[in-house]
């Protein structure tokens, strides 16, 4: 019994703040999901996810388990504690109109109604706005359940196929988080119907990581981001 | 190593309307006119010229290494590579480079990463963030730390491997190197020259870097 659950639709927009050290499990329930993803410090927002010093801390361009999403001020802002994929892209970047545009086609909410086809900035901006946060304070993100490639030439590829329903991937959040969803396709998915993959999420309690955690454990710099974190909460 | 590409600039130095050395460990911040070229010149090669783009007619739109990176469908930026904004437009372009592969990847250096990075007791240590908050500080431009997104690193090697590994790789500059770039709108560049001693990207020796501007009548 999680304290809370939801399902997001193919297009929603989402956001809630967190508390510290609580499970967020997100499965996908179709295959083809893509869920883009801002976190920032729900106590100050300045300190928010930094995807340069997240891959460069980890020596990584994709994120798996064991891996600590980072602040820019050095801080774990959430632990990737499980994952069924093995990789997660931190590459793509979110959705635009021109891109629905351009793939997908022009689908009013006049038209269509709620099967409009939304994209991630504007769903960013809408969530964003609802926390004292916009455009500026939108930075790099995280696309989980997508998986980007680059060849030794730095040419990116887009893995079709990559999330089957039922995957997941479990966070840890190691501070108290806003987390800033969007159930949106992958900018660099190919053209075609616009893809509704649900995305089912869980919020639960989690046992303060360890010593011996997992990812505090996984390199040395994750026990260090880990020790910065617990310096907000002396 | 894969294929570099290295394009020569017709442009002269004695031509130029702006040179000015920046010392390592300092910043530039200086309004490029639309058209306007900036180069960028590794005097002793292997150095890491922290960059950032806003542009001048409304700040909230500034350099994004995802967008750029993406609509050009490769990682590393080049002769050719459009450098584009937060809402997707172009912002300047690169005409020539004499280095070939420039990252975006590896963001700026900062007192509280190198704390994660290296060591807790790294935390007193110049880092090019700090020279990003003060040339801001000072530019009495309305600007804050929340307009410090993720920048480019010009002459810096930070290879991704196909299994999605991320390198810092001994530089590919050399004194002399150069990039240059013409602007597509009227822009602020936000420059670090990067101080960091404890990557092997610049041989543990920071040094200096030139900027030069030149009119678009050249």
């Amino acid at each position: 019994m999680s304290l809370f659950a939801e399902t997001l639709p193919g297009g929603a927009p989402w956001s809630m703040t967190i508390p510290r050290h609580r499970l967020i499990r997100l499965t996908a329930l179709d295959a083809g999901a893509n869920l883009t993803a801002l976190l920032y410090n729900a106590r100050q927002p300045l300190d928010r996810l930094n995807i340069p010093d997240t891959l460069k801390a980890l020596h990584t361009a994709h994120l798996t388990r064991g891996h600590i999403l980072m602040s820019d001020m050095g801080h774990a802002l959430a632990s990737i504690v499980e994952d069924s994929l093995g990789w997660h892209d931190p590459l793509g970047g979110h959705l635009t109109a021109a891109h629905v545009r351009a793939k997908y086609g022009a689908h009013s909410y006049q038209d269509y109604r709620n099967d409009w086809y939304r994209n991630a900035h504007d769903n960013f901006l809408v969530e964003l706005q609802k926390h004292g946060l916009g455009l500026r304070d939108l930075v790099a993100s995280v696309n989980f359940f997508s998986k980007v490639t680059a060849n030794d030439d730095g040419a990116l590829t887009f893995v079709e196929n990559h999330a089957p329903a039922g995957a997941t991937i479990t966070l840890r959040t190691e501070m108290d988080i806003l987390l800033i969803l969007s159930n949106t396709p992958h900018p660099l998915a190919p053209a075609g119907e616009y893809p509704r993959a649900r995305i089912h999420l869980e919020i639960d309690r989690a046992a303060p990581p360890a010593a011996e955690d997992f990812c505090r454990t996984f390199r040395p710099e994750c026990g260090r981001t880990l020790a910065l974190t617990e310096r907000l909460y002396l | 190593m894969s294929t570099l590409n290295y394009v020569e600039s017709p442009l002269k130095p004695e031509d130029a309307i702006h040179r000015e050395v920046i010392p390592a460990g300092e910043g530039w911040m200086h309004r490029i006119e639309k058209g306007q070229t900036l180069r960028i010149l590794d005097l002793e090669g292997n150095q890491a010229a922290d960059t950032l783009f806003y542009n001048a007619a409304d700040l909230s739109e500034r350099y994004s290494a995802q967008d750029t990176i993406r609509e050009q469908g490769a990682i590393y930026l080049t002769t050719g590579t459009v450098l584009r904004s937060n809402l997707g437009r172009p912002m300047l372009t690169i005409t020539a480079d004499t280095c070939g592969r420039h990252d975006t990847l590896g963001g700026a250096c900062a007192t509280e990463s190198n704390m994660v990075r290296y060591a807790l007791d790294k935390r007193f240590m110049h880092a090019c963030r700090d020279t990003f908050l003060l040339q801001i500080a000072r530019s009495g431009l309305p600007l804050t730390k929340r307009d410090l997104a993720h920048n480019i690193n010009f002459f810096m090697n930070v290879p991704v491997t196909p299994d999605g590994g991320l390198c810092f790789a001994d530089g590919v500059s050399e004194p002399g190197k150069y990039v240059e770039m013409r602007a597509e709108m009227d822009v602020w560049c936000l420059l670090s020259n990067c101080p960091q001693l404890n990557n092997p990207c610049n041989a543990y020796n920071p040094t200096p870097v030139e900027m030069l501007v030149w009119d678009a009548s050249n």
